[in-house]
């Protein structure tokens, strides 16, 4: 079975990468690549109870998310959906992690509850209202390869239109030492069976063996090279480009993931 | 979907290592949970399901960076049961390429990193040199961990929904297989006991003071377990045993309604019952038993019961195993895949144990003692956290 898919929207943000409108010119080669701090819209979509709870993973996800269903002009609550990150709300697990040191092991309820892996997941249901299948991975320096592969078996074997949000975020030290994650960064696709006019290209992907694809600007290569999510952006720099052909990205060295882009438009 | 084979499996929990011993412990009606009593846990009044013999336990010297508890019990549940022996016969067959892993967990080795963070340098604040934060804590080590204990070089990945992590990755492992990926999956899950979900649990005033009581009237909460279960799964040989195992279906929905309460109607929940029938091609009335979520929570008992009741009416036999083992959390989907293959192929149904009196106000036919019998499909339920739900369709091959 060929795992073909169609890309009808992307969502990304990064360090100097506002958004994928935003940072196509400069992957494409066009504009200069300018490193500032993230900047991470509030999620606007959940209710004001939820939101006040929502730590930088889940923003960054829902960001993403949103940019990408927007971009597409697809409906959410048709989409399944494929969350895939290294780590979660690693602010939230740093904070645990004392009070569990501490002598009052008290921990919050909300604390609890966006501890778990999926709770970027859990906001996107509540603000999309979505009641479709999502699921949660994660595969270290591997997640972005590992989303893909499971949001391509979703579209090739189920039919599924499904929507890949892959997102990082720092944490803060003492962890920070053992995983220096330097900055916040997402990219979320939304990938469909069948072409539509919102189609950007058509991909196809395959294990390989080959060395992964680089970015053509050294400092986005950084962050490809230092935040699981952004072994993506490769893959982001063809659609910019636009002009199709293979790359190559990161998955379980040494297996890594062929993607052949041919453009829609 | 197309039917895979549960070739080879086996589960580790408080019931006992392997399979002879859980089937002997469900078969005699006997639960594992005990007082807590775990690590330096004194101040809550809870019982827990503890597998025995972890600290004294440790991993192979070749894979000792993996070391935390998450990981010995997977070890554990790697050497019972043929587990390793059928994992190398599959991976000769089809290649070390074809042999996927795909595992739930939501603890993963955070117990380490708790522990850790009683030892930061009182200087710098830094973390011991010792603690490795990729082998252990990171949600991927354990499927990291059994890829190198196998030598396996194929796709692999944790699926992290919380309760319905081990369940999804039955999912995930057939498109990869109907998608020719890989020809052969390592699934289940391994879920261990830590603070986190002890104390997080009782932030949310979830755990039961006694042994929990899954569906009965004054059901009070969860009991946490910790549990190690594998299946590889394959596609089927061409001629298998009449007792043979089979995935027949598996389905998967959200609830997008609340991060920590289920859908108060079970719309979720029905969803991905309604998804798995579909997968597998069959009716409700085609179903002979129904392992249930059951985590004994006032809400996810009503949610499920209410949603069970709509799909099956008061037919089919239902019962939560988790009386019984405990609430494994990200092991539970694959633990009671396992349990319900037990059934299938040792002809009977499971009670659920530690329920005095059964809600009156859900009606489905709950068990609360063992029946013999010979069922030939079951279908098995996980929902979690954030509103993930997954229920798989297991059957007898004749």
């Amino acid at each position: 079975m060929m795992l073909t898919a169609y890309l009808d929207g992307i969502g990304l943000i990064g360090p100097g990468l506002d958004s994928w409108l935003a940072a196509r010119p400069i992957l494409a080669g066009a504009a200069p690549y300018e490193a500032r701090p993230i900047a991470v819209p509030a999620p606007q979509s959940l209710p004001p109870a939820e939101r006040r709870r929502t730590g930088l993973a889940i923003k960054v996800a829902l960001a993403v998310a949103q940019e990408a269903v927007a971009t597409g002009k697809l409906d959410a609550r048709q989409l399944a959906a494929v969350f895939a990150s290294s780590g979660a709300d690693n602010d939230n697990c740093d904070a645990i992690c004392k009070a569990l040191a501490s002598e009052d092991r008290h921990i919050s309820p909300t604390r609890f509850h966006n501890s778990v892996h999926n709770a970027p997941a859990g906001y996107w249901g509540i603000a999309s209202g979505a009641m479709t299948p999502a699921t949660v991975l994660c595969a270290l320096d591997g997640s972005f390869g590992a989303g893909l592969l499971e949001a391509l078996t979703q579209v090739a074997v189920e039919g599924w239109g499904t929507l890949l949000v892959t997102y990082d975020m720092p944490y803060p030290e003492p962890m920070h030492a053992k995983c220096p994650l330097p900055a916040a960064f997402g990219i979320a696709l939304a990938l469909s069976p069948k072409r539509s006019a919102q189609s950007l290209a058509r991909i196809e992907v395959s294990l390989a063996d080959a060395a992964p694809d680089v970015l053509a600007e050294p400092e986005i290569e950084t962050l490809r090279r230092a935040i699981p999510s952004g072994r993506g952006l490769p893959l982001l720099q063809a659609v910019a480009r636009g002009a199709g052909g293979r790359v190559v990205l990161d998955y379980l060295a040494p297996l890594r993931l062929a993607v052949v882009i041919e453009p829609c438009r | 979907m197309n039917s895979l084979w549960l070739s080879h499996f086996t589960a580790a929990s408080c019931l006992g290592h392997g399979l002879e011993a859980t089937l002997a412990a469900l078969r005699a009606q006997k639960g594992g949970l005990a007082p807590c009593a775990f690590e330096t846990v004194n101040d809550l009044a809870t019982h827990i399901g503890e597998v025995a013999g972890l600290d004294q336990s440790p991993l192979p010297a070749s894979l000792a960076e993996y070391e935390c508890r998450n990981n010995r019990l997977a070890m554990l549940g790697l050497r019972q049961d043929g587990f390793s022996a059928a994992v190398g016969a599959a991976a000769a067959r089809h290649g070390r390429r074809r042999v996927g892993v795909l595992l739930g967990t939501s603890t993963s080795g955070i117990l380490q990193t708790e522990q850790a963070y009683r030892r930061l340098d009182p200087a710098s604040g830094a973390l011991p040199d010792d603690f490795n934060y990729r082998t252990t804590h990171n949600t991927y080590s354990v499927a990291d961990f059994v890829r190198s204990a196998f030598n396996l070089e194929g796709p692999a990945v944790v699926v992290s929904t919380a309760c319905s992590s081990s369940a999804k990755v039955f999912a995930a492992a057939a498109r990869m297989i109907a998608a020719g990926l890989i020809d052969a999956a390592i699934v289940g899950g391994v879920d261990s006991l830590c603070l986190t979900t002890l104390y997080g649990f009782n932030s949310l005033e979830l755990l039961a003071p006694e042994p929990c009581r899954p569906y009965d009237a004054d059901r009070n909460g969860i009991s946490i377990g910790e549990a190690a279960a594998f299946i590889l799964l394959q596609r089927p040989a061409d001629s298998l045993d009449a007792d043979a195992v089979l995935l027949l279906g598996a389905g998967e929905s959200s609830d997008a309604h609340h991060m920590s309460s289920p859908h108060p109607e079970g719309l979720g929940a029905h969803m991905a019952m309604a998804a798995t029938l579909k997968a597998a091609g069959l009716q409700p009335a085609d179903i002979d038993y129904i392992n249930l979520h059951g985590t004994a929570t006032p809400s996810n008992d009503a949610a499920e019961g209410r949603a069970v009741a709509t799909l099956f009416g008061d037919q089919v036999p239902c019962s939560s195993t988790k009386g019984a083992t405990g609430h494994t959390l990200g092991a539970a989907g694959g633990l009671e895949a396992i349990i319900s293959a037990l059934a299938l192929r040792h002809g009977f149904l499971p009670g659920g144990v530690n329920t005095r009196r059964v809600d009156p106000g859900i009606p489905i036919q709950y068990l609360t003692a063992n029946r013999e019998g010979a069922p030939r499909r079951v279908l098995s339920n996980s929902f979690g956290f954030g509103g993930t739900n997954c229920s798989l369709v297991l059957g007898r091959a004749g």
